[in-house]
C-alpha cells in the first residue's frame, strides 16, 4: 500500500477512536512536516538515550528516576555532546519526561523538537523559527493566519520581539527588579505578561535575566543579560532557545548554583554532569532550542488542553 | 500537612485557623520557573472565595472536619438546636448556616451536622424528607388535567405546588436535593 492511500484510508474512514481524538491525524502530519523541514535544510535527525545517568540540574525541574538512572527530562546535554564531536546540524523529537507536572498545558510525558547548529547565534534562530511556522502551516493548507482559540495570529508578518525588561514596563504591575528580587517573577509572568504574548503575530520574548538561563550564554559586554528567548502564540509558551553556553568552567559554576537551590529546597541532587563539561570544552559556538510538540499540535488544531493532542493522558492510561 | 502537589477540586484546607474548599484549580508553569498552583478556594462557614497562588513548597493543614448524625429540636428566633443521637450533646447553627434546609426541619428530624474541630458550620439533611399540608384548597373534581398543579403550604411553612389531589392533612415526601414533590404519603 503506498503511503498516500494509507493517509486517504485514515480521512475517509476514521475509526472510532479518531472521531474521539481527531488530532492525533494532524499530529502524525505535523511531525512528518517538522522532518521533512530539517531533512531539507541539511540537519541530521539524531536519537540519544532517554535514560542517562544525569540530568542537566536545574533548579525547578524535577526528573524521575528509573532503578539507578534518570528519563532524560530533555535531550540537551546528549545533543550538545554531539556537536562537540563535530555534527554541525542536528534535530530530535525526543520523549521527555517531568516529575509533578500536570495541567491544561502539561503532560509528565511529552514530546520535546530539539535543533542545535553550530555558528549561529540566538537570532539567527529566532528567523529559523519563523520559517519552521510558516513551513508548518504551508504544508497543512491553513494559510499564514492561524485562527487559536478566538485569536487570529500571523505567521508571516515578522514576529514580535519583545525584550523581557520591556515586557515587565508595558504589561507587568511590578518591575523586573522587584519581581527578581522578591520571588514574584514566575507569578508576575504567568498572570500578568502571558496573556498579552503572542496574539497579533506570534511573539519572541528574549533577553532573559542572567539567574533565570543555567545553560544559555550571557551577552557579551552586559553580563546581566542572558541570550534566551521564549516563543508565544496565543499567550501560550511554545518554545525555549538560546546561544550555547560553551564556557565548561562557567557552566560547572551554573549547574553547581542549581543544585545547591535544589538542596535548599529539599529537592532531590543529581550527580554533577561531568561527561557533559568535558565535552562543552570542544563544543563550537553554537544556537539551540526546545519546542513542545504537543503544544505545536495544540496550536494548528486549535485545542483548548493538551490532553485533546495526545492518544492517552497519564490517567487513561 | 498536604504539599502545593496534593492542590485538587474538593480538598479541605485550612488557612489562618479557618476551613476552606477548593473549587478551581490550575497547574502553570512558566518556561524553566516554578511551578505554580492558582486556585480559587471557598470559605466553608463564610462562602467569602478568595484565588491565592501557591508554589511548590508550600504546605497545607488538613481542614479538621467531621460530620455527626443529630436530632433537630427546635428554634428560637435565628438560631436552630441540634441533638447529638449518641451523647445527647447540643449544638447550635445560625439561620444563615441552616439556608434552605429550615424548608425541611421538622421535630426530631435526623440530620448530619459537619463541624470544623467542635464548631458546627454546616448541615446535610437527608434526601427525602416526610411532611404534613396544613394549608390546601380542596380538590376541585373534573379541574384535574395532567399537570395541573395547586399551591400548598407544609408544616414548617414552605410553600411550594402540588398535584391537585394532595389534600390538607395529608403527607407528601419532599425531594430536599430540589425542594419537589415526589409522592403522597400512604398512612
Amino acid at each position: 500500500m503506498s503511503h498516500g492511500s494509507k493517509n486517504r484510508f485514515f480521512l475517509d474512514e476514521p475509526a472510532a477512536f479518531l472521531n474521539h481524538k481527531p488530532l492525533l491525524l494532524l499530529r502524525a502530519r505535523i511531525v512528518q512536516c517538522i522532518r521533512e523541514f530539517f531533512i531539507t535544510r541539511d540537519y541530521l535527525e539524531v536519537e540519544t538515550p532517554q535514560l542517562i545517568t544525569a540530568p542537566a540540574p536545574e533548579t525547578h525541574i524535577d526528573s524521575i528516576s528509573v532503578h539507578d538512572r534518570y528519563l532524560q527530562t530533555s535531550p540537551e546535554l546528549c545533543m550538545k555532546r554531539l556537536l562537540a564531536i563535530g555534527l554541525p546540524k542536528i534535530f530530535q523529537i525526543a520523549r521527555c519526561f517531568r516529575e509533578g507536572e500536570r495541567g491544561k498545558l502539561h503532560l509528565p510525558e511529552f514530546s520535546l523538537l530539539e535543533w542545535y547548529r553550530t555558528g549561529i547565534d540566538y537570532h539567527s534562530l529566532m528567523e529559523e523559527c519563523e520559517a519552521l511556522f510558516l513551513f508548518l502551516s504551508q504544508q497543512l493548507n491553513m494559510g499564514p493566519r492561524l485562527r487559536y482559540r478566538g485569536v487570529e495570529i500571523d505567521l508571516e508578518a515578522s514576529w514580535e520581539r519583545l525584550s523581557v525588561q520591556t515586557a515587565f514596563g508595558r504589561y507587568a504591575s511590578v518591575s523586573l527588579d522587584h519581581a527578581l528580587n522578591n520571588n514574584h517573577f514566575d507569578q508576575t509572568m504567568v498572570e500578568e505578561i502571558e496573556p498579552h504574548l503572542g496574539m497579533k503575530t506570534p511573539t519572541f520574548l528574549y533577553d532573559y535575566p542572567a539567574s533565570l538561563a543555567a545553560l544559555a550564554r550571557l551577552k557579551p559586554g552586559n553580563p546581566s543579560i542572558a541570550e534566551r528567548f521564549e516563543i508565544y502564540l496565543g499567550g501560550m509558551e511554545l518554545a525555549n532557545g538560546f546561544s550555547e553556553l560553551n564556557d565548561a568552567h562557567e557552566q560547572r559554576k551554573r549547574f553547581e548554583k542549581e543544585l545547591k537551590e535544589r538542596a535548599q529546597l529539599g529537592k532531590h541532587v543529581s550527580p554533577m554532569p561531568e561527561r557533559f563539561l568535558k565535552a562543552l570544552q570542544n563544543m563550537p559556538e553554537a544556537a539551540g532550542i526546545a519546542l513542545g510538540v504537543d503544544r505545536l499540535v495544540m496550536i494548528f488544531g486549535n485545542a483548548r488542553t493538551i490532553d485533546e493532542v495526545v492518544a492517552f493522558t497519564p490517567e487513561e492510561v | 500537612m498536604y504539599n502545593a502537589s496534593d492542590l485538587r477540586k474538593g480538598l479541605k484546607i485550612e488557612i489562618d485557623g479557618e476551613p476552606y474548599v477548593v473549587t478551581v484549580f490550575e497547574f502553570s508553569k512558566p518556561g524553566k520557573g516554578q511551578s505554580l498552583y492558582r486556585c480559587k478556594l471557598k470559605n466553608m462557614i463564610t462562602g467569602v472565595i478568595i484565588d491565592p497562588t501557591y508554589r511548590s513548597g508550600d504546605t497545607f493543614k488538613p481542614a479538621d472536619l467531621s460530620e455527626r448524625k443529630m436530632q433537630y429540636l427546635y428554634n428560637q428566633d435565628d438560631e436552630f438546636w441540634f441533638m447529638d443521637v449518641e451523647n445527647y450533646e447540643q449544638s447550635v447553627l445560625k439561620e444563615d448556616q441552616v439556608g434552605d434546609a429550615r424548608n425541611y426541619l421538622i421535630d426530631n428530624l435526623e440530620v448530619d451536622i459537619l463541624f470544623f474541630g467542635d464548631r458546627p458550620i454546616g448541615i446535610t439533611l437527608p434526601n427525602f424528607v416526610d411532611l404534613t399540608v396544613t394549608k390546601a384548597d380542596p380538590w376541585a373534581k373534573g379541574d384535574s388535567v395532567t399537570g395541573d398543579t395547586k399551591p400548598i403550604t407544609l408544616e414548617t411553612g414552605y410553600e411550594l405546588r402540588v398535584p391537585p389531589f394532595i389534600e390538607e392533612g395529608g403527607k407528601i415526601t419532599i425531594d430536599t436535593r430540589t425542594g419537589e414533590y415526589v409522592t403522597r404519603v400512604k398512612e
